[in-house]
């Protein structure tokens, strides 16, 4: 199989969106171009309010990725797992659909009798060590979630960590919501080395609206400039995209 | 393909008792007893079968199901092993309740005590005992190529009379060279910023240290600014570590290349704990000398015992 590159968008934040489009469309527009969209939603209280959890789970949903709420303790753990859980489920999109070209009909893993899994499954695992990755953090700075920016700063880290003990290699870039001119500004452009939000997370203010339509359709299009770019050096790259069952 | 439901994930963990597993491939029936166990991917089960008693896995992720089955297969080809729980089933259980398909495997039940309730019984002499056997078990897994990952004292089961630990939960099981499937922070030496996620052999010797310290300090603790420095001051602080602090110190900055290794120097750490301990950074300077002062007084001791009877020796002879 062809080396590919997955491409993520870890969204994290603490309530409901109320300004610009819709981010549940945002986020299928995002899986149309073969990113998905993960959503990890930080509880204040025991509770989320009915409304957050909804966009929660709508924007993971369409966007093919996985939602998860959580206390903000259980961050790092958290976003590890989810982007580890994320990768492992595109890939097995990709591998069924290779599966069906060569058996034709609608076969996916599951449907193989238990024994024949185990193969795919190591095709799976494999992939998941040595793909590259692409992931673009997208973090929530309104109101509530200031106060979480360290905790959510510890949890970039060690997700660094986990990725970087893969054998294939990742791109990390850091965009914050509101900005503090615009709807949603870049704070870290793609790296390989996500230790350098270091410098970058004390400085953050807090604004007021929750733009999270917005910043999705900009952490889309900054994924497209950065493949624009590279066509005109002439690297072609061929991406996996989002299996749609 | 699944993302997390609730619904469905309610269901695995609250399968009631009686309820009858039959498998979509192979057939076979399994009535459920109790749980045994709730874990992140999936739950698991006690249930009779024709074969007897056997744990069952069920998870809603067919990927965490076939995983872990590769996993035990590789053990079961492992000669003599203490290394998991063998597998003796895997298949699909269509669930009528929810009228969804359900992965799941049949393992061998292992009878058994979780770690700390055992020490908690019988006593914390058996923890070095234990942890011994347990270097063992790693020895033969790294062997094979593979990390055990997920190591915590809840995978470990202290089963059969002698007592033997039994590993359980493959679900970290990874090979080595690639990225750590499954971890626990309190036991992850990433979590403690002493090292990476790369499966390699001492980070399974890096757990093992924590569990040895988790032994001693059964409140759970969290890390602090300097992680080495906190792990350090807490293993002189007890009495019990501070015999195997030169074993620790060398396992949880990563040294040991292979378990043997450690349980080697762990043995010698057993029967001479005093020059070990010496050997590397005395407690307190003060402790030290008191030590080194009762020892010269020891030696004189004997010295002159055995002067005295030679001299007796000597004088019978000469009578």
């Amino acid at each position: 199989m062809r080396k590919g590159t997955l491409r993520q968008i870890l969204l994290i934040t603490d309530g409901c969106s109320n300004h610009g489009e819709d981010p549940v469309a945002m986020a299928a527009l995002a899986k149309e171009q073969g990113i998905t969209v993960n959503v990890i939603g930080v509880l204040d209280q025991d509770v989320m309010d009915e409304n957050s959890l909804r966009e929660v789970e709508g924007i993971a949903m369409a966007g093919g990725g996985i939602s998860q709420v959580v206390y903000a303790k259980q961050l790092s753990q958290t976003v590890q797992m989810v982007t580890r859980k994320a990768m492992t489920q595109t890939l097995q999109g990709v591998v069924n659909r290779e599966l069906k070209q060569i058996l034709g009909s609608n076969i996916s893993m599951e449907e193989l009798p238990p024994e024949k899994r185990g193969e795919v499954m190591e095709i799976v695992d494999e992939l998941g060590e040595t793909v590259e990755l692409e992931v673009l953090i997208l973090i929530d700075t309104s109101g509530s979630m200031k106060t979480k920016l360290p905790t959510v700063k510890e949890a970039l880290f060690d997700l660094s960590l986990s990725l970087n003990a893969r054998m294939g290699d990742n791109l990390f870039s850091v965009f914050v919501f509101p900005g503090k001119q615009e709807d949603v500004e870049k704070i870290l452009d793609w790296t390989p080395k996500l230790e350098a939000l270091s410098s970058v997370f004390p400085k953050l203010t807090s604004g007021g609206l929750t733009p999270t339509g917005p910043a999705l359709r900009q952490a889309v299009s900054h994924f497209q400039k950065k493949r624009s770019l590279r066509s005109l050096i002439g690297r072609d790259e061929s991406y996996f995209e989002e299996s749609s069952m | 393909m699944d993302v997390m439901n609730p619904i469905l994930k309610n269901r695995l963990c609250k399968l009631p008792a009686g309820t009858v597993i039959v498998g979509k491939w192979h057939k076979q029936a399994y009535k459920i007893v109790k749980p045994l166990g709730n874990g992140a991917n999936g739950a698991v089960y006690l249930a009779e079968s024709k074969k007897g008693l056997v744990a069952i896995k069920v998870s809603d992720s067919s990927t965490t199901i076939t995983s872990e089955v590769n996993v035990l297969k590789r053990f079961s080809k492992v000669q003599g092993a203490a290394l998991g729980p063998s597998l003796l089933d895997m298949d699909d259980w269509h669930d009528q309740k929810i009228n969804r398909t359900i992965p799941f495997y049949a393992m061998e039940y292992i009878k058994g005590e979780d770690f700390f309730s055992f020490l908690r019984k019988r006593g914390k002499e058996w923890l070095v005992i234990l942890v011994l056997q347990l270097l063992s078990a790693l020895e033969q897994l790294h062997e094979e190529g593979w990390v055990f990952g997920d190591l915590k004292p809840e995978n470990v089961l202290v089963a059969g009379n002698p007592p033997t630990i039994r590993l359980l939960d493959v679900g970290g099981t990874t090979l080595q060279g690639r990225a750590v499937k499954e971890f626990t922070e309190f036991y992850d030496r990433g979590y403690w910023g002493l090292g990476s996620r790369k499966a390699d052999p001492a980070y399974d010797l890096f757990a093992v240290a924590m569990i040895m310290i988790h032994a001693c300090y059964p409140t759970k603790f969290e890390r602090k600014e300097n992680g080495r420095k906190q792990l350090f001051t807490m293993i002189q602080a007890d009495a019990t570590l501070r015999k195997y602090q030169h074993v620790l110190m060398k396992a949880i900055d990563g040294k040991y290349v292979r378990a043997m290794d450690m349980k080697r120097e762990l043995v010698a750490a057993i029967h001479h704990d005093v020059p070990l301990a010496r050997a590397k950074q005395p407690p307190s300077r003060k402790q030290h000398r008191k030590k080194k002062r009762s020892g010269v007084i020891e030696t004189a001791f004997i010295v002159v015992t055995l002067l005295c009877m030679y001299a007796l020796y000597l004088y019978g002879q000469i009578l």
